[in-house]
């Protein structure tokens, strides 16, 4: 199973892993990332591109299904404006056993950021500013090139 | 041909959406960039550096040298940020 989500909405974990848990598997691993208030963000908005984000991420949970044989495979982003503390992001894998959930929720979070076309935004105070992309990202989602599972 | 403009580069041209007919000489992506330059100083200003430049035909990544051939929807944004 595959579930893509891009909404306004706040992130429901609870919801999201009580559904994935559904599926009879024997390991379920989740990522969660929330709005930091660092150097004084006091909000985050959360720009991206409708039709071809959801296709994104659908691509990117099809990969991580093949490649570690998941039985479910969830990415849920929040779009819109957010403050710190607030959940932007869930990705969570259902496999057998916890090496290929731990290894694909990995994968999900890494390529997504990457590989989908989100824009993020900060506000401090009265000034907003488009974050920059990082080299640490690029090079977090190159670890996954390849063929086959990681040993 | 339709063009969508994401993040700062929305701001700049100061709109996300609009739909152009270039010339045939306008063949891969960058040329489309550098013919767009001419339309505004919005326009000029958002698309001035290629290298803080990505873009997508047809809602998928490409790089900017790829070729537009039937492209209807070709979309500029800066990096992606995400997650």
């Amino acid at each position: 199973m595959i579930r893509v989500s891009v909404d306004h909405a706040p992130i429901d974990i609870g919801t999201e892993v009580a559904g994935i848990e559904e599926t009879g598997a024997g390991a379920v691993a989740s990522f969660t990332g929330i709005v930091r208030a660092d150097d004084g963000v006091t909000g985050m908005e959360l720009e991206h591109y409708p039709g071809m984000t959801e296709a994104a991420l659908c691509d990117i949970a099809e990969q991580a299904m093949a490649r570690w044989g998941l039985l479910s495979a969830v990415i849920v982003h929040r779009v819109g404006p957010m403050v710190p503390g607030d959940r932007v992001v869930f990705v969570a894998t259902a496999a057998a056993h916890r090496r290929e959930a731990l290894d694909a929720c990995a994968f999900l979070i890494d390529r997504l950021k990457t590989d989908a076309p989100f824009w993020k935004r900060e506000t401090r105070g009265d000034t907003t500013s488009w974050v920059g992309a990082r080299a640490s990202d690029d090079q977090a989602a190159a670890r996954w090139a390849g063929e086959g599972s990681p040993d | 041909m339709r063009l969508l403009y994401f993040a700062w580069v929305r701001e700049r041209i100061g709109t996300g959406e609009e739909t152009v007919e270039p010339p045939e000489a306008v063949r891969t992506v960058a040329d489309l960039a550098y013919w767009l330059k001419d339309r505004s100083p919005g326009h000029a200003e958002a698309l001035m550096d290629l290298t803080k430049l990505r873009a997508a035909v047809d809602q998928r990544f490409v790089p900017l040298d790829s070729e537009l051939d039937t492209a209807k929807e070709v979309a500029f944004f800066p990096p992606v940020t995400g997650g």
